[in-house]
């Protein structure tokens, strides 16, 4: 069981001091200088050590990736972005960091910032989140004050600017190559890779490109040491990790637990349970809009993290569980998300821009009860021919919900679709006496 | 794209702002104020972006016309018409129809006397389905203005109606009273202060 003095989001739900000071009296800042002072390698080597993946979705190494950053050379300097473009349908944790802790996200930018041996930082907010944006912009313009971060930060001898730049609505900016268009000024659709941003990102130099949470969880960990991080989850799933639960349990929350953690437990713990107890759950989205739904015989044994998720066919994406009980219709839940790719296509790639469209309608019509039998199976032929298909994992995102939605609740689809044709017939039976 | 005729000038003091945002980006990078640039404008004109400002900006960054067209209307929150005095904006997604949206969408509809995307004959009120805005533990919510309305069911969406109608400006964050941010609202799990 994670204890609060494992916790690294003390004032995740903003009822302390917001302030600097309060933020420093938690803990955070503490040591800054020395562990600039330690260097580029050292970071990245503490980092690699704590076996932190990205929070973002992705779960790729955040040391590992760290390191993939060239040497500096004085024409092409090197950024940080930072994605908080929040915007997969069920997470909201990053709002939460930006809102409550934002100082552990500015402490973390200048000691990722020496670990790619980068002297310039982008927060990439997407622009919904505008009061959040807000807070984050106090939070730095204290730390500029302080003299932490700026010319010389927190005396280390290191010169470290971080700037908020704010999106305009398109949850394509949170796929990080069309992150790094739109924060060149362009419209947000995703590059070609290679080359990857490690080598060609912002205005052609090499940049990492991380999200809130990863960024704002490095300061305790190289404060702690990577093996303190290490020791918490399990191999390969390390760490502490933000969940935020919503849909049918009693208390939706977001809470910060142990990577791991057995799925039925985090709801019974944190949530007050599946509303009407666990029998009455009918399936989990564990990882946001873009992994397969599970059913509640996975849920029942399936642990919160990479290779736990992995193993039922799903994922832990950004951590974002979405609940639902029995009394959900899940031909309509998976619709509406269908509806969300539609939207959200950047246009770029056929299969996706067209694609999408189709799902959705075909989806629709299913739905409806307006479909023959064998159209589901057409539907999943669709899917294939989109995921692997695109330049960047949208297509992807858009085909798996309805892959997890056939392979698992195929007879609500059907029985859609017969009770429409059995309505008809008795219909029809009606007319003809 | 709405071809108004007035003519678009930052204020002083928002030009202000406007070199303020210039000095975030390298020099020669310019375009990268084109979105800050963008919301400035439309933050100045009553929420809506004319195609006059669209060409102050351009002139700014210097870059062509058209690729500020192209950014303009590429991303959803720029208005390219104009909108009502209050943006209300339900989020519809998963997480927000779980638990109810259907209800708050219907309350705003009956209430404003709109459709989807239409603005009331007062420009006083927009109403408008969107994607998930990112506060999913509080669902279902609705984002008006800057501010997001969480947690709401029929009667709370109505009395945030109503305080607006009275033109109030309602406590934006969780409207069920029983906790202000993302916490669960039967109390505290975690962070209780004993270990």
């Amino acid at each position: 069981m994670l204890l609060d003095r494992d916790r690294i989001f003390t004032n995740i739900y903003g009822i302390h001091d917001l302030s600097l000071k309060g933020a420093q009296a938690r803990g955070d800042w503490d040591q800054a200088r020395a562990i600039v002072k330690k260097g580029r390698e050292w970071i990245v080597n503490e980092m690699k050590a704590s076996g932190l993946r990205g929070r973002g979705g992705a779960g790729f190494g955040t040391g590992m990736k760290w390191s993939f950053m060239p040497q500096e050379t004085p024409d092409r300097p090197h950024y940080l972005v930072i994605n908080a473009d929040e915007g997969e349908p069920g997470t909201c944790k990053d709002r939460e960091i930006l809102r409550s802790e934002p100082h552990k996200l500015v402490e973390g930018a200048l000691y990722a910032s020496v670990g790619i041996g980068a002297h310039t930082c982008y927060v990439y907010v997407r622009g919904e989140f505008y009061r959040e944006a807000e807070a984050l912009q106090r939070a730095i313009d204290e730390a500029y004050g302080a003299g932490l971060i700026g010319k010389n930060a927190a005396k280390s001898g290191y010169d470290f600017d971080m700037y908020v730049h704010l999106g305009a609505g398109a949850y394509i900016c949170g796929e990080e190559s069309a992150l790094i268009e739109s924060l060149e000024g362009k419209k947000g659709q995703p590059r070609l890779k290679p080359p990857f941003p490690a080598n060609c990102g912002l205005y052609g130099c090499p940049t990492t490109v991380n999200n809130v949470e990863s960024i704002a969880v490095v300061g305790e960990i190289l404060r702690r040491g990577g093996a303190w991080f290490a020791g918490l989850g399990r191999e390969n799933n390390t760490g502490t990790k933000l969940f935020c639960i919503s849909g049918h349990v009693e208390t939706p929350c977001t809470v910060e637990e142990e990577m791991g953690i057995p799925m039925k437990e985090l709801l019974e713990k944190h949530c007050g349970g599946v509303s009407g107890g666990w029998n009455n759950l009918k399936g989990v989205i564990p990882g946001g809009s873009s992994v397969p739904v599970m059913t509640k015989g996975m849920c029942d044994s399936a642990l919160m993290d990479y290779d736990g998720l992995k193993e039922h066919g799903s994922g832990l994406g950004t951590a974002a569980v979405i609940v639902m009980d029995q009394s959900t219709d899940m031909v309509r839940a998976i619709t509406r998300l269908s509806a969300f790719y539609m939207h959200e296509s950047c246009g770029q790639c056929t299969p996706c821009r067209e694609g999408t469209g189709w799902m959705w309608r075909m989806m629709r019509r299913i739905g409806e009860g307006n479909a023959r039998i064998d159209e589901i199976d057409l539907l999943e032929d669709v899917t294939r021919r989109i995921e692997g298909h695109t330049i960047c994992a949208l297509g992807d995102a858009a085909a798996w919900p309805i892959q997890g939605l056939i392979r698992h609740f195929r007879d609500d689809m059907e029985s859609r679709i017969l009770e429409k044709a059995g309505t008809q017939a008795a219909r029809s039976a009606q007319a003809a006496e | 794209m709405s071809e108004s005729t007035e003519t678009f000038a930052f204020t002083a003091e928002n030009q202000a702002a406007a070199k303020a945002i210039l000095a975030k980006y390298p020099e020669g990078r310019e375009a990268s104020a084109t979105m800050p640039l963008l919301t400035l404008a439309q933050r100045q004109n009553d929420n809506w972006l004319p195609r006059t400002a669209m060409v102050v900006v351009a002139d700014m960054v210097g870059v062509e016309l058209m690729r500020v067209y192209e950014v303009a209307t590429f991303y959803t929150m720029y208005n390219l018409k104009p909108v009502g005095k209050n943006f209300v904006q339900v989020c519809t997604n998963i997480s927000c129809l779980l638990k109810g949206s259907d209800d708050v969408f219907r309350v705003c509809k009956k209430k404003l006397g709109l459709e989807n995307g239409e603005t009331t004959p007062d420009g006083m009120f927009t109403l408008l389905e969107v994607e998930c805005l990112g506060a999913c533990v509080n669902a279902p919510m609705m984002q008006i203005g800057e501010d997001f309305y969480e947690d709401l069911d029929a009667d709370s969406t109505e009395k945030v109606l109503d305080a607006l109608v009275r033109g109030d400006t309602p406590t934006p964050g969780s409207q069920a009273g029983k906790r202000v941010g993302c916490q669960p609202a039967g109390g505290l799990t975690t962070l209780t202060g004993e270990d």
